[in-house]
């Protein structure tokens, strides 16, 4: 009798542990400031600490669901783009978060002073766009939509490159000063789109 | 029982100050660069910080009787002082080993007396109060802080300003070897700010050398700064070093960095939005997670004493 051996390959591997590593990896910064907040870690003005954070992480997790793609054509890994969607919606996740903890903390829901905010605050004005097209690529994540929508599904998700300069944008214009680290998220930012050109141009 | 000798360590091994002093300074300035991208607070422990020593003989004053104010730990843990870094929390961790004596402050410019006095002088021959004011930072926050000083104008008077002493000029130090902030030109260093005469003449205008009764801390302008009620915080410069009596306007460092941003005036007024924020809130620090905001007031609640030095001038125009 021929009795096959499991396979451990490293495919199977990846398969089932890397997607979950990757999501509590994904998570912690999440965890990380529902512990701060609990155990009075936030900054003496924690309403900010938060908004800040939480809009770090955003634009930390949109450009990396953006590095995936040159970094498959890079190194070869075609498994990476498995992991876009998942890492895509945690950009939105983290958006969300920060736009909630805008609206609930830092305005306690005061609709009249939050449209107020959002046409007359240019930084606003451009971090609120990006928070509406990134609100419509997450609503559209799902396999279902992908099959409805067809050819536009495509088209639809290329918003992510405009949200991703609105939300560097919505950073620079906010900074009194100190213009440092919005320029490194946009420096981070035009190599990614560089990198891709780089590959189109090649095909 | 058992003793363990200690170790013997060879004097090769011994890192000189001058290394060790060179390797914080590098860790520091790593931190500071890396910002936000890579938060520092994993790279640096928090080094325990040392409070800043009593300070005798205090008069109490009825200034701000009934205000609540801000925790002490609040007050030295988040504040702008770019001199030391950019964010909030750089201040208290990069001022701790500021030097701040001995300490002279030159008085120049339109005055008969010029000359220089020492900060202990200062602290000695005038007589330190203690004053309860609110604090209002242009970005929309807000502190109530125990001062101790004294009003600006017993100093000034001391180097008889003449008629043609119309403004009054200041300089933070310039020492980028201690400030690490300088070594980066986010602004133009070093810090200047101005006031007109009848400004700094006038009682509120406080130069301070503490805060709850304890000499000023080094992240909030140790040894001597500025606190100017009724004016955006920025107003109130820190750690100074020069004073000059002028007959034109002086420059103001945030004013010449964003004129639109920033005014020479700076006062308080919630009917003048900043051109990316509303003025007509603030957050009070320290009240945490659920705070909601303040309205804030006209000159900061400070209409009764100074609204009458502008009179007749269109705040808008020169806010």
């Amino acid at each position: 009798m021929h009795i096959k051996k499991p396979q451990f390959s490293a495919e199977k591997l990846r398969r089932f542990l890397l997607k979950p590593v990757l999501f509590l990896l994904a998570s912690s910064p999440a965890g990380w400031l529902l512990y701060d907040a609990l155990n009075g870690q936030l900054s003496a003005n924690p309403i900010e600490d938060l908004t800040y954070r939480s809009g770090d992480w955003a634009l930390r997790f949109l450009l990396i669901t953006l590095a995936l793609s040159p970094l498959k054509n890079a190194t070869g890994w075609t498994f990476l783009i498995r992991y876009r969607r998942m890492l895509g919606l945690f950009a939105f996740f983290y958006v969300l978060l920060h736009f909630l903890i805008w609206l609930a903390l830092d305005h306690y829901w005061e609709f009249s002073e939050i449209s107020e905010d959002i046409v007359k605050r240019p930084y606003i004005t451009v971090g609120f766009s990006a928070f509406i097209m990134l609100l419509a690529l997450a609503l559209t994540s799902t396999r279902k939509a992908m099959r409805k929508l067809g050819r536009n599904w495509k088209k639809l998700h290329q918003l992510i490159y405009p949200a991703a300069v609105l939300a560097v944008l919505h950073y620079l214009w906010l900074v009194k000063a100190d213009i440092l680290q919005p320029l490194i998220y946009a420096g981070v930012l035009v190599f990614l789109l560089l990198a891709r050109r780089i590959k189109e141009t090649q095909k | 029982m058992l003793i363990k000798k200690a170790a013997r360590i060879a004097s090769s091994e011994i890192t000189d100050e001058k290394h060790w002093k060179q390797r914080r300074q590098f860790l520091k300035s790593f931190a500071l660069v890396a910002g936000g991208v890579l938060s520092p607070s994993i790279l640096l422990a928090d080094e325990a910080e040392k409070l800043p020593a009593a300070m005798p003989h205090i008069k109490h004053t009825d200034y701000g009787k009934g205000l609540k104010t801000t925790a002490y730990k609040d007050i030295r843990a988040y504040n702008n002082f770019y001199e030391f870094g950019t964010r909030k929390e750089d201040p208290a961790r990069y001022a701790q080993d500021f030097i701040t004596r001995p300490w002279t402050i030159k008085v120049s410019g339109e005055c008969e007396a010029a000359g220089e006095i020492g900060m202990e002088d200062i602290l000695s021959q005038i007589t330190q109060q203690e004053r309860i004011y609110r604090f209002r930072c242009v970005e929309g926050w807000a502190m109530v802080v125990h001062w101790n000083g004294f009003s600006l104008s017993e100093l000034l008077k001391r180097f008889k300003p003449t008629s043609k002493a119309k403004y009054v000029a200041f300089e933070t130090l310039y020492d980028p070897k201690q400030m690490p902030g300088q070594k980066r030109r986010v602004l133009d260093w070093p810090y200047r700010e101005g006031l007109r005469i009848d400004e700094a003449m006038h009682p509120l205008t406080m130069m301070v050398t503490g805060i709850y009764g304890r000499l000023l801390p080094n992240q909030n302008g140790a040894p001597l700064r500025l606190i100017i009620p009724w004016k955006y915080g920025f107003k109130s410069i820190k750690s100074i070093v020069s004073i000059q009596f002028t007959e034109t306007q002086p420059v103001a460092t945030w004013n010449q960095q964003v004129a639109k941003e920033y005014g020479f005036y700076a006062n308080v007024n919630p009917q003048v939005d900043h051109p990316r924020w509303s003025q007509a809130y603030h957050r009070n620090i320290g009240e945490g997670i659920f705070s909601r905001k303040q309205k804030t007031e006209m000159f900061n609640g400070y209409a009764d004493e100074v609204a009458h030095l502008y009179s007749g001038m269109d705040l808008k125009k020169y806010f």
